[in-house]
This record gives C-alpha cells, structure tokens and sequence, in this order.
C-alpha cells in the first residue's frame, strides 16, 4: 500500500467517557484503510451539547479549545456523524471576518466522519466478512453530508450482509441533547418508535455512524427490559475484518 | 428536571390522536415528495428561486407595501395598516358596523386566527361563520386549528359525526361524503345570509394590488360572490413584487402543502366588483397587519418571514407528530411555532424553542429554504441569554470542556459513579436522563489507557 495518511482521531467525549472499545475499532478501522492515526491527548469535546443547550458562549469556549487542539493540518476523522456535523457548522458561531471563523472554516473543512473517510479510501468497498442482517440507523447529523450514504455502501459490501430496509429511514431517535432531559416523554416516545422501525425487518444487528443515537435507544431498551442489539459501525467493520483469513 | 410545557401536552395526546396525526403528516410528507419528483426536474433549483423572491420581497418590504398601496388604492380599494392586532380587529369591525354588516362568511386565514378575529366580531354582534370545512369544525367545537393547512388533523370522524349532531345538522352519520354533503348544505344559506365576508391571503402582489387566495373548497370564491363587502387581512410579510413570482410560489405552495400540482381554486383579486362584472363584493378593505413583523424583521429570526404557511415543516417535524399541533402556544405549530413563538405569542413562550431536537427534517423540506433548525437553536440561545428561558447549567461541563487535565482527571474520578444509585446521581441532567434510561457503566479514559500502552509496546 502507499505511503500512510496521517489522520487525527477525534475522540468524541461519549467514546471517552463510556464507550472506548468503539474509539479501538474506529483506530483499527482507520489503520486497516492505510492512515497512521494520531491522538491529541488535549481533546475534551466539540461543544455541541452548549449549542443545542442554547448557551453559544459556552459553545464558543470548547470550539476554541478544539481549534486549538486539533491545529495540525491533517484530515480529523471521528466516529460520530453529529460531533462532525457541528463541527461543520462552528463557523457561524463566530463572527463574520474573524480569525476564529477563519480557523473553524478551516478546520471544518478537514473533519470527516469514519465512514465517509473509509470509503472515499477504499472506493466504498469494505473487505470484511460477517453473516449478519443489518439495519442501518441513519441519524439526523448525517444528512446531507452523504454520511449514511457511506455506512451503506461500506457495510452492504461486506462478504455476507444483507442490509434490512428500516421504514423512516430519516426519522429522529429523540435524543438531541438536551431536548432528551428537557422533554422527556417526547424524547421517549421517539425513540420507541424509532425503535419499532428499526427493528421491524428483523435485523441481527441495528448499526449507528453515531454513538448518541445508540446511547439513548439502547438506555430506553435496556430501562424497558428489552435490550437492543445496537451496535457502532466501527465495531462491525473492525468484527467482519476477523472473518477474512 | 421537569418537563417543559410541549412536553407535558405530549404526554397527555389520546393515543388514537396522536397515531392519526402521525399517519396524516407522513402521508402528506410522501405526497410532497412524489409531486416533486414527478412534475420538477431541478427541485433544488426551483425552491432556491422561489427563496430567492421570498428574500427580496422581504429586503424591499417598505417601497413594496407603498406600491401595493397605491396600486389597491387606484383599483378602488380602501387601505388600513394595522400597527398590532387589537388595531387589526377594531378596523374589521368597524368597517361591517358601519355598513350594517350582521353576518360575514370567513375564509381560512391564519393571520385572522392569530388578531381572534372570529371571537372579536361575535362579542360586538357580528356573527362570523368559518366557510373552510375544516375551520367550521373548529368553530362549532369551540376548539382551534392544529394544523396551518390541516386544522382539525387532529378530529376522527365519530368526533365531527357528534359535533354535527349537536349543532341540528342531521342524525349521527360518520361517512365523509354524508358530512361533506352537510356542511356543504348548511354553507350554502350562510354565505347567502353573509353581507360580508374576510379572508386573508397568500400573497399580495406590490405590482398589481392583487390579492391572491388558495383554497381546495372554492368557499372563498362562494363568500366573495354573496358579500357586499370584502376584507382581506394581510400580514405585511405577504407582499411579493410582480405577479409572475406566483407562477413560482403557487408551484411551489401547492406541492409543498398537500403534494397536489395546484390548488383547486386561486383566487385573484384585483380591488372591488368592476362596473359591468357580474360578482365581486362591491366594497374591498384591505388590512396590512403588522402584529410583531416589523420587529420580527429586524431581528435575527427575519428569514422566518419568508414562509408561505405551507405546513410542509410540521409534517415531517417528529416532535410535531408525537406532540400535535396543540402542544405549541400562539397560532402557529411545529418547527414554525418554534421561532415564531416566542416573537408572537409572548416571553412566556420563550421556551417553545426548546420543543425541537434539531434533527433538520424541516430544513429539508422547506420550499423557501429558511434555515430553521439554526433559527431555532438561536431562539433558544436567545431565550438562555435573556433569561425568558433558561436552559440547564452546563459551567461545570464547560470548565472542564477547556482544561484537558481537569477533563481527564474528571473522567477517571467519575468512574466513582458506577457505585453510585441512579437516584442519587450529582447532577440534575443526569438524574433527568436516569429517569428515563440506563446508562452503560463509566469508564472513563479508559482509551487513553489502551492509547499509551498500545504506544509503549510499539
């Protein structure tokens, strides 16, 4: 293979704090696409639950934190479609001329979701092998950025997936920050119902580009004593790689 | 933490409501969508046209609403600017008082729903009757519109079956066609009765002073034909510069609303009845109503004003569809309500904005392109740093979010919390969360251990 890429992994705050063995797989995920993956130890978060909490200033302190952190110009991957979608958006937190627009441009210019990364690498092609029914949950954060569009192709074209067709394929889980605190029955009863969707074709696994959605649909199972097989994108493209000799 | 108040309606929607309410806005929402697929080759191209048309209107909105006025005025017809709604609803009355005006049939208007128009007249002795089927409805079961387009989404047929019933106009009978049939009977001696009639409209065309109204009922039509005199209410947002724009924002409003090609009637009202016409009310006022928009306009929620009230954004917003339209206070439901809101139903709907989870659905889907999950995300940010609407404290999460080795510290301490009983959780948005859900166990940094060890044994 050529020469590495060197990539910068965004760790996201939830692989910090929870989930770690989803930040492993997206490494290995990263390293079996050809990129040397680099870790900046001063990463916190990207700001986003500021943002949707309605405090900008708040937002605007953590975006500089990560402009500053993430400075080194090189592709930022992550394996969260929403904490990219924000990214993308942090310019227009500040304002029109300034150096801090110019450097959030820049640096939204480089933050790519994992799947979008891969897949523009390897042509979309995945060589796994996994027999599995997969449902793909396609979160909000991922529209428009071709995000979902990636996970499909990558996952479909994995040596034994069949990808079960999800009714709403769109639809919101509920979760959106702190909208799940603030309205809890309503975050609730979307997540019920994107569930019901999820789970309609009978998958053995739903997969997520994004941690959040599955934080939140997985808690609801698991508090209504029915858990969910839910799992990172990153994990079953990290598995399907231990099925091929 | 407790809920907010679209929450709590939430909670209370009749299952059977909120799965009709579901069903009608996702079957509107494919109806969209296929009409633009079949009958536009370049959607993207034309919705940025007609955003485009709807921006410019509102950058010239004073020199357009001065041609307008001029143009209505040398067509015969009176104009009134109204500064805020009790003007709006003063001006109404007066003008059927005057002229000994009893009884006006009304057409659907949302801006007349937002003044109270209907309520206004009935207490000074003016009867107003609803001639959309849908607002009569409302108007008999003293209820209010869910829906910008759909106002009674929310009523099954047994519900209008009984509502019928008690108003005399025929024994229970819950089939559509039967209570059509009825409603259409009944309409007929109304707007026979009627001296006058309202409406609002869609656009106002600053060239021509044309007025312009869609309906899929043809009431409208009916209430002009009977009324000596017509009132059109019209929010100063309406106003468009030349008439052909319509031919791109009726294209787009009827596909948007109800998926159709075109509404079945529009009409064009270009000032009153013309010598040698045979219909036509012989008397038009047209009222300019302000009510918030001017400031609204100055605000960073302008773009809202670009909205053609087509309903699209509520039928795929999924906290409409669980919530229904009557969780949102003000007139206007869904990610709409959610910026107007707290501009037009007071401080005390600041919190609305809060009522969204931002999921983008509605920007999708809008056909003049507002960037509403932006607008309403700086509403709520706007509510936070006014105080109309406090978001939940996020200081100690920002202190750390900034200070990388207070925030690994943090991370390795937390893991404390795994011992801890949700109940007793030490934070009010995690306990909040816990009510509902379980969270996986805590194992914070844990990657950055595996990170290091994987680097020492390199």
């Amino acid at each position: 293979m050529a020469q590495p890429t060197r990539v910068a992994l965004l760790l996201t705050c939830l692989c910090d704090a929870f989930e770690d063995g989803v930040a492993r797989a997206a490494v290995e995920v990263l390293e079996h696409a050809g990129c040397e993956v680099a870790f900046p130890a001063d990463q916190t978060c990207c700001g986003q639950p500021a943002y949707t909490a309605g405090d900008l200033a708040a937002a605007r302190a953590v975006v500089r934190h990560a402009l500053a952190t993430f400075g080194e110009d090189v592709p930022v991957v992550a394996p969260a479609a929403s904490c990219v979608a924000f990214l993308r958006h942090a310019p227009a937190l500040f304002d029109e001329g300034s150096a801090e627009r110019a450097a959030a441009a820049a640096l939204a210019a480089r933050v790519h979701e994992l799947c979008e990364f891969v897949a523009q690498r390897t042509g979309g092609a995945w060589p796994g092998r996994l027999r599995a029914r997969v449902a793909v949950h396609r979160p909000c954060h991922a529209r428009g950025g071709g995000t979902w569009q990636a996970v499909e192709r990558l996952v479909g074209s994995i040596d034994g997936v069949t990808l079960v067709p999800v009714a709403e394929s769109e639809a919101c889980c509920g979760f959106g920050g702190v909208f799940s605190v603030t309205h809890p029955h309503l975050s609730r009863t979307l997540g019920v119902l994107r569930t019901e969707d999820l789970v309609g074709g009978a998958p053995d696994v739903v997969v997520s580009p994004d941690l959040s959605c599955l934080l939140h649909l997985r808690g609801l199972a698991a508090r209504a004593g029915r858990p969910l097989a839910a799992r990172h994108v990153a994990e079953l493209l990290r598995d399907s790689l231990a099925g091929t000799a | 933490m407790r809920p907010l108040d679209v929450d709590v309606f939430a909670a209370r929607v009749a299952p059977a409501v909120r799965a009709a309410v579901r069903a009608s806005s996702a079957a509107t929402a494919a109806a969209r969508e296929a009409a633009f697929a079949r009958d536009v080759p370049d959607p993207a191209a034309l919705r940025d046209l007609a955003a485009r048309i709807r921006a410019h209107a509102l950058d010239h909105l004073p020199e357009l609403l001065e041609r307008a006025e001029e143009r209505l005025t040398a067509h015969g017809a009176h104009v009134h600017w109204a500064a805020d709604a009790g003007a709006a609803r003063d001006v109404v009355r007066r003008v059927f008082a005057e002229r000994g005006v009893t009884h006006v049939a009304k057409s659907k208007s949302m801006a007349t729903e937002e003044i109270g128009l209907a309520a206004h007249l009935a207490a000074h002795g003016i009867t107003p009757v609803e001639t959309d089927l849908g607002e009569f409805l409302v108007q008999i079961e003293g209820d209010r519109p869910s829906h910008v387009v759909k106002p009674v989404i929310h009523m099954d047929r047994a519900r209008i079956a009984r509502a019928f019933e008690r108003r005399g106009l025929g024994p229970y009978d819950d089939r559509p066609e039967e209570i059509t049939r009825r409603a259409r009977m009944h309409l007929r001696g109304e707007f026979l009765r009627a001296g006058g009639a309202v409406s609002g409209a869609n656009f106002l065309v600053a060239e021509s002073g044309r007025i312009v109204i869609v309906t899929n009922e043809g009431n409208s039509r009916f209430g002009l034909g009977a009324a000596r005199v017509h009132v059109a209410v019209v929010g100063i947002e309406k106003l468009v510069p030349r008439d052909r724009d319509l031919a791109v924002l009726l294209n787009v409003l009827a596909r948007s609303a109800t998926g159709q090609a075109f509404t079945s009637y529009v009409e064009l009202v270009q000032g009153p009845r013309a010598p040698g016409r045979a219909d036509g009310a012989s008397e038009l006022h047209v009222v300019l109503l302000d009510a918030g928009r001017s400031a609204l306009l100055a605000s960073e929620a302008r773009d809202v004003l670009r909205c053609i009230r087509c309903g699209a954004c509520m039928n795929v917003c999924p906290v409409y569809r669980a919530a229904t339209g009557h969780a949102y206070p003000g007139t206007y439901p869904g990610p709409l309500g959610a910026v107007l809101a707290p501009h037009l139903a007071g401080a005390s709907a600041a919190a609305t904005a809060s009522a969204s989870s931002l999921c983008g659905a509605c920007a999708d889907v809008c056909p003049v392109a507002i960037p509403l999950p932006e607008l309403i995300a700086a509403e709520r940010a706007r509510g936070v740093a006014e105080g109309t609407a406090p978001g939940p404290s996020l200081a100690a999460w920002e202190a750390l979010a900034t200070r990388p080795r207070a925030w690994r510290a943090a991370l390795r301490a937390a893991r404390l919390l795994n011992a801890v009983p949700d109940a007793l959780a030490p934070h009010p948005l995690l306990r909040a969360w816990l009510g509902e859900r379980t969270l996986p166990a805590w194992r914070g940094g844990a990657f950055r251990d595996w990170w290091r060890r994987r680097g020492d044994a390199r």
